[in-house]
């Protein structure tokens, strides 16, 4: 599971980085929430990956995961989802302000 | 329990909801109501700065959960520091913006910029690295949105620069937090001290992979080259009282990087042992070199002024990677002094530009200015504090740098930098001033812009007074910053304060996974 973890990881951040090279905004958009999905795979790995165990913890249980990196993903979303919307916003009034979607302004 | 901790954290963020509901206030009770606040703010920082200026570490529990597994704020000397420049910084930024600039007087804008300083005094407050991330994109939102505020082509472009680079480097801070976790299984900085050393060495190329990422992000809010050249647009092209904050909103990054690297990952740390000091230099040395030229090549105003921020992290920089206790004695004096100046030079700067009705802020030769002999003081004194001449605080600064350099393997490249990167922005801005302020042509007869109003005057003035008063009291001033030097050289006292005696052992953690 480690490597199927790993390589989804990998893929969406090389797919984040390309769309982030783009230069134009709404591929850079796509390109930042890609990679906050990989980064909170990450943190969430951060963790460890447990298999067949309660969600959080229970009585007399060995392995369990460890509830910290959870709450951290958790908080990662929270901000990521309100960075998004705000870029979006941006990217709209930039094509508006600029008259066309290039990050540096205008058409090229 | 101490409840003053919290105080620079709730206020700001109640005064700016209540701000967002003020729909039906006059703007004059706005007005009143935000200087309050920030004044509130500024009185609750130098109660704590009082506090702790003898030695004691404040240690805020949230919730009354002990650390490491609760989450706490921990004010010390260099934290009480900051807090107070934020909240003399603040304090004149919001008096010029409200006396003088009507688009930055609006509803939004105060309430934005209590959310401002909500991000930066909680980042300065803060005793753990997620927390730390928590507050950053807390000041970055906001700091977004003051940029754009106004919605100029200008303004919206540089934002979007801005905001695409941070969030790459919110993700990278995420990297950083979760490689660190991983290995040490603790986020608290004094919890990480205790860590990090006992890392082994199966783990540690982790924890240093995390380590240098996270200075990859402190480089990025910092300015520090590579990473800086969004800065000299962004805060050209942003208000003036604005801009002034903004000049805080750098020295976060320095204060994080001040925070974290000297505690886990000082020379205790074993096989992490100063693991930022071979980068941190020569980019530092590069951003001093660079920000010194771009002064130099600016062709407004305003963005001379961007550069200068450049220029002085790059300065700033230089000391924090030093460390040695010397190093962080002179950079934390040289902060103060180099937040003040730049913020000053905003202010002033926007005065100058709003007095030369036709050119603006570009170095053009114009009509002469209505009040230029008035400005133009309030431009040389301005200009002598960043520069670095004496009498005023930055030569004392540069000394102190100088003086930390003196015994380092590079303390030649280091002498020489300096000195060189002062006599480059020293012949910038004498350029800049004569060209504003000199090379005029006789008033044409069309509008004379009106006398600033004294409140305008009164906001950079007020800087510019702490900045002397930092020269008058040099003596305490040093001592205070020595005593800082020390504590963060001897992370210990830091340590035992978060954690004290009857906190669980890091070995009790591990069986927990």
């Amino acid at each position: 599971m480690e490597a199927l973890f790993a390589i989804a990881i990998g893929t969406l951040t090389s797919c984040a980085v390309y769309l982030l090279l783009r230069a134009r905004t709404y591929p850079v958009l796509l390109g930042l929430t890609l990679l906050s999905y990989a980064v909170n795979l990450f943190l969430f790995a951060s963790g460890r990956l447990v298999m067949a165990s309660a969600p959080l913890t229970d009585q007399g249980l060995e392995r369990f995961p460890d509830p910290i990196p959870q709450a951290l993903v958790l908080t990662a979303i929270v901000i990521g989802f309100g960075m998004t919307a705000l870029m979006v916003v941006l990217a709209l009034r930039a094509i508006h302000a600029t008259g066309g979607d290039h990050v540096d302004g205008g058409e090229r | 329990m101490n409840h003053l901790p919290i105080v620079p954290i709730l206020l700001p963020l109640i005064a700016g909801s209540v701000l967002l509901l003020s729909t039906k206030w006059s703007p004059n009770a706005r007005h009143a109501f935000s200087l309050a606040a920030v004044v509130g703010q500024l009185a609750a920082a130098s109660m704590l700065f009082v506090t702790v200026r003898e030695g004691p570490v404040l240690v805020y529990a949230l919730g009354g959960w002990a650390p490491p597994f609760g989450i706490v704020l921990v004010v010390d000397r260099l934290a009480a520091a900051l807090l107070v420049l934020a909240g003399i910084v603040a304090c004149a930024s919001l008096l010029y913006a409200v006396a003088r600039d009507t688009e930055t007087s609006a509803q939004r804008f105060l309430a934005l910029f209590q959310f401002q300083l909500l991000g930066i005094q909680g980042a300065f407050l803060t005793g753990d690295l997620f927390n730390l991330f928590v507050f950053f994109e807390v000041l970055l939102i906001a700091s977004y949105a003051l940029l754009l505020h106004g919605l100029t082509a200008d303004r919206v472009k540089a934002a979007l620069h801005v905001v695409v680079l941070n969030l790459i480097g919110s993700a990278l801070f995420l990297l950083g937090v979760a490689l660190i976790y991983g290995v040490a299984g603790t986020l608290n900085f004094a919890d990480l001290a205790r860590a990090i050393p006992a890392l082994t060495s199966a783990d540690a190329p982790l924890a240093r992979t995390g380590a240098l990422l996270l200075l990859v992000v402190f480089a990025l809010k910092s300015a520090l080259l590579p990473l800086g050249f969004w800065l000299p647009r962004a805060y050209g092209a942003a208000a003036a009282a604005v801009a002034a904050l903004f000049a805080v909103l750098t020295k976060v990054g320095v204060y994080a990087v001040l925070r974290v690297y000297p505690l886990a990952f000082g020379p205790q740390a074993g096989e992490l042992a100063n693991v930022a000091e071979a980068w941190l230099l020569p980019l530092a040395l590069a951003t001093l070199a660079f920000g010194a030229l771009g002064v130099l090549a600016a062709r407004s105003l305003r963005i001379a002024a961007g550069w200068v921020v450049v220029y002085s992290v790059g300065s700033l920089l230089v000391a924090v990677a030093l460390f040695t206790e010397g190093g962080y004695a002179a950079a934390i004096y040289y902060l103060v002094h180099s937040t003040l100046a730049s913020a000053a030079l905003f202010l002033v700067v926007d005065l100058v530009a709003g007095d030369r009705t036709s050119a603006g802020d570009r170095l053009d030769t114009a009509d002469a200015m209505p009040h230029g002999a008035l400005l133009g003081s309030f431009f040389f004194i301005t200009a002598a504090a960043v520069a670095g001449l004496p009498p005023l605080s930055g030569f004392v600064g540069k000394v102190l740098i100088l003086d930390a350099s003196s015994g380092h393997p590079a303390a030649a490249l280091i002498w020489s930098s300096l000195l060189g990167a002062a006599l480059v922005v020293i012949v910038a801005l004498s350029r800049a001033g004569s060209a504003v302020f000199w090379r005029t042509l006789s008033p044409s007869g069309g509008a004379r812009a009106p006398r600033p109003s004294l409140a305008a005057l009164a906001a950079p003035a007020a800087i510019l007074g702490c900045i002397a008063a930092l020269v008058a009291w040099g003596g305490s001033a040093t001592a205070f910053a020595q005593a800082v030097g020390r504590d963060l050289a001897k992370p210990a006292v830091y340590v035992d304060a978060v954690l004290g005696g009857g906190h669980a052992q890091p070995d009790d953690r591990r069986r927990l996974r």
